[in-house]
C-alpha cells in the first residue's frame, strides 16, 4: 500500500510507519535509484565486450523489475534504516524502531520475499527477515527541524560479507589509507558484484568508522563529498580502482566501481582508522521524508 | 584477435564429451533440469553426509536461495530466483562434482584454483551467471519440480526446471583456464605496480 499521508492520531501514525517500512523494502529491492541506472549507462559507453555484456544483462533485468514488480536481487539482504528526527517532533522513538521493524516482517509476508535472517549459532530463521537486533536502526537528531527523514539499506551479503576494517598508524598516512582501500578492492574481486560503489570511512573510532563506511554508500553515485579535500581524494581513488582492471562481475573491464564516496570523522592523535564498505551494482536504497503536515515524499 | 563467441544451447543431462568441448569465452543456455544449492544445504550434503537419493549426474548446480510462494493448488511459484556468490561454498565442488557426478557449478563471482583442478580432473566448467540480475532469470524457471530439505527454507536442495537459462558464460573450463584467475593476475600486477609509485 502507497501512503501519501500520516494519519494524524497518535496511533494512527505508527501504524502507517509499519507501512512506510514495508513499502520502502519492497521499493529498495526493486526499484534500482535514477543514479545507479545513470551510472550503468555510462560505464557501458567505456567497456569492452564482456564488460558490455554483463552491462546490458544488468539493464535488461531492471526493465523486468520495472515492468513485472519482480525484485531485482535474489538476496532481501540484511535491512539498516538511519533515521533523521527533526527536533521539534514529539516522537516515541521506541515505537518508532519496531513499527520499522514491523514493516520489514510484514514486506516479506505482503510480497513473497525470501527471508535472509537467521541466529548467528543456531542458525535458526524466524522466516519474517528480523531477529536479535535486526533491522538495524540508527537514529540521528536534527535540530530546528520538523521533518522526519528515514532511509533504507536492504544490505546483501554478497557485498557485505567484502566489509574490511584497518586501524592504521598516524605514521602510515595517506599512503597507507590509500593502499589499504586499493588492497581491499583487489582482495573483494568478483565477489561483491561489481561494478561496486565503495563506502570509505576514515577517522572515528574502530566501530564508528565502519559505520561512516556503510552510510558512505547511501550517497547518490557521482555526488562528491562537500569537503573539497576528500572529494579529490574520492576523485583520484575512483580513478586508480578503474585502471585495475576486475571489471564488471569480476572477469576484466574498466569500470570496476561507480564511485567512491568518502565520510570522516576526527580521530584520535595516535590513531588513523580506515574502513571500506562496499555495496553492489544495485546500490539497492530507498527513503521516505514525512514533514510536519503528514505528507510523505518517497526517494532513494 | 577478436574472435567469434560461441553461443551454445543445451539440454541437461551434459555429456562428458559436451562438457570437454566448451572452453572459457562460450555462451551457453541451458534448458531442462538445474539443481539449486547453497550454504546449508551443502553442509547437510557434504559435512553430515546426508544424501538424497537423486541422479544429480550431468546436471548443474546452481548456488542459489530463492524468493516463492505457494498457490491455492499448493503450486509453489518462484518470486525470484537468482544467484549467490560462489566462493564461499568453493570446498563443496568436490562433492558436487567427484561424487555426485555434476555438470558444474553455476553461480557468480567463480571458484579457486582447487575447484578448478576438479573441474579438470571430473570434465566440468564453471558457469558464470549475471549477480543482481535476478528478475530476468525468475522468468526463464519454467517450474519448481520439487524442495528437498524445507526446514532449510530458503536454502533447501532445489530441483528447478528451466528454459534457456541465460546468458551464461563459461569462466572455468576442463582444460584449467579460469577467467577469474586470468583477471585477478592482472588485477593483482596493477595494484602492485601502483603501490610501488606510491612509494614509503
Amino acid at each position: 500500500m502507497l501512503l501519501t499521508k500520516t494519519n494524524s492520531s497518535e496511533d494512527g501514525f505508527y501504524s502507517d510507519l509499519v507501512n512506510i517500512s514495508a513499502y520502502l523494502y519492497k521499493k529498495a529491492l526493486t526499484d534500482l535509484p535514477t543514479d545507479v541506472r545513470d551510472a550503468i549507462a555510462t560505464a557501458k559507453s567505456n567497456e569492452g565486450e564482456m564488460g558490455k555484456k554483463f552491462l546490458n544483462i544488468m539493464v535488461k533485468s531492471v526493465e523486468v523489475s520495472d515492468e513485472t514488480g519482480i525484485i531485482l536481487c535474489q538476496d532481501t539482504g540484511i535491512c539498516i534504516f538511519y533515521v533523521k528526527i527533526g527536533s521539534r517532533l514529539n516522537i516515541d522513538v521506541a515505537r518508532l524502531i519496531e513499527a520499522l521493524r514491523e514493516g520489514i516482517a510484514l514486506s516479506t509476508s505482503q510480497h513473497d520475499l525470501r527471508s535472509s535472517i537467521v541466529h548467528p549459532l543456531t542458525r535458526q530463521n524466524l522466516q519474517n527477515n528480523r531477529g536479535e537486533g535486526i533491522p538495524d536502526v540508527h537514529v540521528d537528531f536534527v535540530s530546528d527541524s520538523d521533518d522526519l527523514e528515514i532511509r533504507l539499506l536492504p544490505k546483501g551479503s554478497g557485498s557485505e560479507n567484502m566489509s574490511f576494517l584497518k586501524m592504521l598508524s598516524p605514521a602510515d598516512g595517506i599512503n597507507g589509507i590509500k593502499k589499504f582501500i586499493l588492497e581491499s578492492i583487489v582482495e573483494a574481486g568478483p565477489r561483491p558484484c561489481p561494478p561496486t560503489i565503495v563506502g570509505v570511512g576514515l577517522g572515528g573510532t574502530a566501530d564508528l568508522c565502519m559505520s561512516l563506511a556503510k552510510r558512505a554508500v547511501l550517497r547518490p553515485v557521482g555526488e562528491p563529498h562537500p569537503d573539497k579535500e576528500i572529494a579529490e581524494l574520492e576523485r583520484e581513488l575512483l580513478g586508480v580502482i578503474n585502471t585495475i582492471g576486475v571489471g564488471p562481475q569480476g572477469l576484466g573491464g574498466a569500470t570496476t566501481s561507480f564511485a567512491v564516496h568518502i565520510e570522516y570523522a576526527a580521530t584520535h592523535i595516535s590513531m588513523n582508522p580506515v574502513a571500506v564498505s562496499i555495496q553492489c551494482w544495485r546500490g539497492e536504497r530507498a527513503s521516505a521524508t514525512i514533514n510536519k503536515a503528514g505528507v510523505i515524499e518517497y526517494g532513494y | 584477435m577478436a574472435t567469434e563467441t560461441r553461443v551454445l544451447h543445451f539440454t541437461t543431462p551434459m555429456t562428458k564429451g559436451q562438457l570437454t568441448d566448451l572452453r572459457v569465452g562460450d555462451e551457453v543456455w541451458l534448458s531442462g533440469t538445474i539443481w539449486g544449492v547453497r550454504d546449508a544445504s551443502l553442509i547437510r550434503l557434504f559435512d553430515e553426509k546426508i544424501v538424497p537419493d537423486r541422479d544429480f549426474a550431468g546436471h548443474f548446480f546452481l548456488h542459489t536461495a530463492p524468493s516463492i510462494r505457494s498457490d491455492e493448488m499448493g503450486k509453489v511459484i518462484p518470486i525470484s530466483v537468482g544467484t549467490t556468490t560462489s566462493m564461499r561454498m568453493d570446498r563443496f565442488t568436490q562433492g558436487c562434482i567427484s561424487q555426485l557426478g555434476g555438470a558444474g557449478i553455476i553461480g557468480k563471482g567463480g571458484l579457486s584454483s582447487n575447484s578448478s583442478a576438479i573441474l579438470v580432473k571430473e570434465t566440468g566448467v564453471y558457469l558464470s551467471i549475471t549477480g543482481g540480475a535476478a528478475s530476468l532469470q525468475t522468468l526463464q524457471i519454467e517450474e519448481i519440480e520439487e524442495i528437498i530439505w524445507e526446514d532449510l527454507m530458503p536454502e533447501c536442495i532445489w530441483k528447478f526446471r528451466v528454459k534457456d537459462l541465460g546468458p551464461l558464460f563459461v569462466t572455468m573450463d576442463s582444460h584449467g583456464q579460469s577467467q577469474y584467475k586470468d583477471v585477478m593476475d592482472v588485477a593483482s600486477a596493477n595494484l602492485k605496480n601502483y603501490l610501488s609509485t606510491l612509494g614509503n
